[in-house]
């Protein structure tokens, strides 16, 4: 695994951790540090274990075995140490919404047994810093998802702590609040000097990760850098269609020597240069090419490479369908 | 904000401190108690029930009956004798209602909140158990203020003793339903628990008929039911200073008090015991 060079003590670590519910293995020895100050993130699909991951660290769920550490704590010994070190902001929303945000924030400092100073104090920056001062006595109810994932996280940072999950943050959320709750971690991140700790199966917020792990099925698969691991899928990455896709594929892999996979949206190879190839391709097989794209290594393809699976062909499981009704009901009531 | 000296943090403690499980037992109750006294919906429930069950069953059946064992003069009718009963379920309603609502908050969120706060999770129980309380106590004083009605004089001793007795019962009720709800995980058996717990102890607690003269297995049932002790201190409290009416009461004040701390001491360390040790 690719660990950064002169990198300061880890904050986390796991040791060949794994959990178990009867038959299935949601987490499957594990092991993993991250270092302090750095935004590190799960990336992959639904079920892969993530969240029983972040909820094993966080003391809500015993490991079948193995071992982890925050902040020097040992989580199944130490819980009360280490929820004193950590802040969460969770997929489901955990605010009391007939609460202001205020009294939302009030209660997590009591809690956590802030002195009354340092409360006030803080609460007020927190809120400038997400936008909601002048909302902060309104109840949380008539909040959009947007405002009440900003409340969640200044919530999650009121204590100072040394370790802070984010659990699919901006699950939910269309792109400009997504953009805009991000810009929020960031900020915060640099104000509180919080390392961060983040799940999510969305590509494009995994690239604001310093380091990422990619985890399919309870294991990682990959861990580095998004550069890293946009590496190992060489040069450019070249999606063609036909109407017979398999037999594209067998008739590429045999012309170029090149490894091809038939994904749902076509035949999927890499070469080193894709926009000079094209011309080539649609030569060497006329009439058979109805469309080529060619595109930069994304983190999509380094998942579609190392499992065979895109992370969108993951279903929902009814759960998760669930939520988002329970969602959407809320959000529409803003 | 980065120039905060270390001791913003929370504060470090190798044990369990006081004022910290203090702070998070007062939490709690805050939260409890504020989303009660914003939830408009609640309080028309709160009055409405209790008037409904007073005028429309209390009225009807008592111009039907009367008591054998009473004087025939006396002033004691139906609706007398049922409104210590009615102050009982509304403790009931309220404190199960009130209790199970962790179900509500394990389903959309706000339980994580407190079981990843550093607080040991019984500090929280007890939060949820006396804001119960309080919620049943502010209950209580619009139903004393209702008492005319039944014909009940109101007076200062009594309505203290009613508040107090009515605080207890609605804690004992509170860390049942705490210790049902720290183990249920759906809606439905939310729906089981109204049904099958709180319908048949309210029914079985005396709030309705008199406890004498029943069937054996009715009135071993009776006697297992907290609630009876709950209602029997309520007519004491009451009826105090009515002579005709204390032949309603089955047990005197000290023994129901003594029945209902014991329940109380036992329930309170289940609920705690159960809430600490939930996933």
């Amino acid at each position: 695994m690719n660990e950064p060079t002169a990198a300061p003590a880890p904050i986390v670590v796991v040791d060949t951790l794994s959990k178990r519910f009867g038959e299935l293995t949601a987490v499957d020895g594990v092991s993993f540090t991250v270092a302090a100050g750095e935004i590190f993130g799960f990336l992959g699909p639904n079920g892969a274990g993530k969240t029983t991951t972040i909820k094993i660290l966080a003391t809500l769920l015993r490991a079948t075995s193995g071992r982890a550490t925050i902040a020097g704590f040992d989580v199944t010994r130490e819980p009360r140490r280490v929820r004193e070190s950590i802040g969460l902001v969770f997929q489901d929303n955990s605010l009391d919404d007939r609460l202001t945000a205020w009294e939302n924030l009030y209660i997590h400092a009591l809690l956590y047994d802030l002195p009354r100073a340092a409360f006030l104090a803080r609460a007020e920056n927190l809120l400038r810093l997400v936008d909601l001062w002048d909302r902060r006595d309104a109840q949380v109810r008539v909040y959009s998802g947007g405002m009440r994932r900003r409340l969640e996280i200044a919530r999650g940072l009121l204590h100072r702590p040394k370790v802070f999950f984010l659990d699919e943050p901006t699950l939910g959320l269309d792109p400009q609040t997504r953009n805009a709750v991000w810009q929020h971690v960031r900020a915060l991140r640099d104000a509180n000097q919080v390392t961060v700790f983040m799940t999510t199966h969305y590509m494009d917020e995994a690239e604001n990760c310093n380091r990422i792990a990619i985890i399919d099925r309870g294991s990682i698969v990959a861990l580095g850098t998004p550069e890293e691991l946009k590496r190992r899928v060489g040069g450019d990455v070249l999606v063609v269609d036909a109407a017979d896709r398999p037999a594209l594929a067998a008739a590429v892999a045999a012309r170029y020597g090149v490894a091809v996979q038939v994904a749902g949206d076509g035949v999927r190879f890499e070469v080193d240069h894709g926009p000079s190839f094209v011309p080539r391709l649609t030569a060497d097989f006329p009439e058979v090419i109805l469309s080529v794209a060619v595109h930069r290594p994304t983190l999509d393809d380094v998942f579609l490479k190392l499992t065979g699976r895109a992370i969108r062909d993951q279903e929902n499981s009814p759960l998760d369908a669930f939520r988002g009704h329970v969602r959407a009901f809320r959000n529409r009531r803003s | 904000m980065t120039a905060e000296p270390a001791a913003d943090r929370p504060r470090p403690r190798a044990g369990l401190r006081f004022r910290a499980v203090a702070k998070g037992v007062y939490a709690i109750w805050y939260r409890e108690t504020r989303r009660f006294v914003r939830d408009r919906s609640r309080w028309l429930g709160l009055v409405t029930q209790p008037l409904l069950y007073l005028m429309l069953v209390g009225y009807g059946i008592s111009s039907s009956m009367t008591f054998r064992r009473l004087p025939a003069d006396s002033s004691i009718n139906y609706v007398t004798f049922m409104y210590p009963g009615i102050v009982g379920m509304s403790v009931l309603f309220t404190s199960i209602f009130s209790a199970v609502s962790i179900i509500w908050d394990r389903e959309f969120g706000f339980l994580k909140e407190v079981l990843v706060a550093p607080l040991p999770r019984w500090a929280a129980a007890a939060g949820k158990a006396l804001g119960i309380m309080t919620i049943v106590a502010l209950q209580t004083a619009v139903l004393l203020a209702m008492s005319p009605l039944a014909h009940v004089p109101l007076g200062l001793w009594m309505a203290l003793k009613t508040l107090g007795v009515a605080s207890l019962v609605g804690f004992v009720l509170g860390a049942f339903g705490i210790a049902v709800a720290s183990r249920m995980t759906s809606f439905e058996s939310f729906q089981l628990i109204m049904n099958l717990v709180t319908m048949p102890m309210f029914f079985l607690s005396g709030a309705l008929y008199p406890l004498r003269g029943l069937p054996p297995w009715l009135n071993f049932l009776a006697h297992v039911d907290p609630l009876t002790y709950g209602v029997d201190a309520l007519r004491n409290a009451i009826y105090a200073d009515n002579e005709a009416a204390r032949l309603l009461v089955q047990y005197p004040l000290v023994f129901d008090i003594g029945v209902l701390a014991a329940i109380a001491a036992v329930f309170a360390a289940l609920a705690g015991w159960l809430f600490e040790t939930q996933e």
